[in-house]
């Protein structure tokens, strides 16, 4: 599949205007004493859309994205999910992650478990689904990743790709309403990167509501209806893609995206 | 040492034997209950509010700045002056022990606990798993092998304790080789028996760890 075939019908006005917010960020703030981390940021992401948050390292976008779902602590503002507010004391975190899926820049799989146990998990643990049908999912999912025959590997026997792959695919087994990508292909070789940006771009495609941090900028080029460009953990720009990358309106992202694709 | 008669060694077998189970006794319930105890100490100081942290710490600290073998002692002193009846010699070591190696347990079970990655927790947190789920199904898991060869060495070095508890009249197997010596007239050749006894069961399970930490890593 080709990444054209599944860009998003117009560029201006996505299609997914219309659809709920499923993540609403309004004035989050963050500082370590005087470090400022986050700056009274806000966006929103709607039911399907894809956004990609990006921007020069040390610019917040990852602390934004783990405030989503409650890995870092903001001192002001709210985010709500799905209409539950994060940062409320009478939210029940774990619930609220368990319906939202993340995928770290190193993988994190378990080390000591199967790559199928590595799915199965959660979903026996925390949704109570039977061994047998959390197995069932479990194989599905990685043949849709590409990994069918991975199954009884450990997760130090896989390539990088491969390993990110079936992070995605654990994160899509507890069924989530949004999954938020952490920097997903830093970590990896060239020629593994094509591979997880090809199982993201069909998630896209399949209408997967995902906040994405990363600096892949054909990814947030033709996959993603929105990107949000961020420096000094402030949101300088939330822009629909084509017109981010066609027009930046700050000089800052102006220099970001020369310097970027250049390389 | 010449009138040494091996037929004794037979004779006084049961007796020494005796002794050994108790100290195999003392051994395997100070690790299982030094090694709970120490888990609850390492969770306490890694994960607890401050002042649970803060105690835990004291506790560990505080232990391990006394020997040993005054922890034996003066629990064995005091503990009936506190409930008002004995607690026996058994009870009284056994409960020492555990609340001293429980100190030293509670060190190697936070090192391992800490040497797993940051990010773990947080991915077995993002993926909906409860705090204490993460650490029973994610975090302990990895942390237990790596602390393994540590937490044996260790045990191993409480085995030797175990014959601290002469000084409660305890007959485990060093007070039964002592008591045996001293009434059959041999002290060099029964306390030379110990020592062989000892430093095989020792140098038999250290040569066991080192197999153990050659094996490659499980994946």
């Amino acid at each position: 599949m080709t990444i054209s075939a599944v860009r998003k019908a117009s560029p201006i006005a996505p299609a997914s205007v219309e659809q709920p917010v499923t993540i609403e960020i309004t004035g989050i703030s963050k500082s370590y004493g005087a470090l400022e981390v986050l700056n009274d940021c806000s966006m929103s992401i709607r039911k399907g859309e894809a956004v990609v948050v990006c921007g020069p390292s040390g610019s917040g976008k990852s602390t934004l994205l783990k405030c989503v779902n409650g890995l870092e602590t903001f001192q002001s503002g709210s985010i709500v999910v799905d209409g539950v507010s994060v940062g409320d004391r009478n939210t029940d975190l774990t619930r609220l992650r368990s319906r939202i899926g993340m995928v770290f820049q190193h993988f994190e799989l378990y080390p000591h478990l199967s790559v199928l146990e590595n799915i199965t998990l959660a979903q026996v643990k925390v949704l109570r689904r039977s061994k047998a049908e959390a197995s069932e999912k479990g194989m599905a999912l990685l043949r849709r990743v590409g990994l069918g025959d991975k199954a009884g590997c450990h997760p130090a026997q896989l390539s990088g790709g491969q390993q990110q792959r079936v992070a995605i695919a654990r994160a899509l087994a507890m069924d989530p309403i949004a999954m938020l990508f952490d920097e997903p292909t830093s970590a990896l070789d060239p020629e593994m990167i094509k591979d997880v940006l090809d199982v993201m771009t069909e998630l896209a495609g399949d209408g997967m509501t995902m906040m994405v941090v990363t600096h892949e900028m054909g990814f947030a080029h033709h996959v993603a209806d929105r990107v949000v460009f961020m420096d000094g953990g402030r949101i300088l720009e939330d822009a629909p893609s084509s017109v981010f990358f066609a027009q930046p309106s700050t000089e800052r992202a102006r220099i970001f995206l020369s310097k970027i694709l250049r390389q | 040492m010449s009138d040494f008669d091996p037929d004794l060694l037979s004779a006084v077998a049961p007796f020494l034997w005796d002794g050994l189970l108790t100290s195999f006794g003392l051994l395997l319930l100070a690790m299982a209950g030094g090694g709970l105890l120490g888990t609850l100490l390492a969770v306490m100081r890694i994960a607890g509010p401050r002042p649970i942290a803060a105690l835990a710490a004291g506790y560990v600290n505080g232990l391990r700045s006394v020997p040993l073998i005054m922890v034996i002692f003066w629990f064995y002193l005091l503990v009936p002056l506190v409930i008002g009846r004995p607690i026996g010699a058994f009870t009284s070591a056994l409960v020492a022990f555990v609340i001293f190696e429980a100190a030293y347990y509670a060190e190697i079970i936070r090192a391992g606990i800490q040497s797993v990655p940051k990010q773990q927790l947080a991915a077995a947190l993002a993926s909906g798993l409860g705090p204490l789920q993460a650490y029973r199904f994610v975090i302990l898991p990895q942390a237990v092998r790596k602390m393994l060869p540590i937490l044996l060495s260790q045990s191993i070095a409480l085995f030797q304790d175990t014959s601290l508890v002469y000084v409660v009249g305890l007959h485990d197997f060093m007070t039964a080789v002592s008591v045996t010596a001293n009434r059959e007239g041999h002290l060099v050749e029964f306390y030379l028996f110990a020592v062989v006894i000892y430093f095989t069961l020792c140098f038999a399970a250290s040569q066991s760890i080192q197999f153990l930490n050659r094996q490659p890593v499980s994946p």
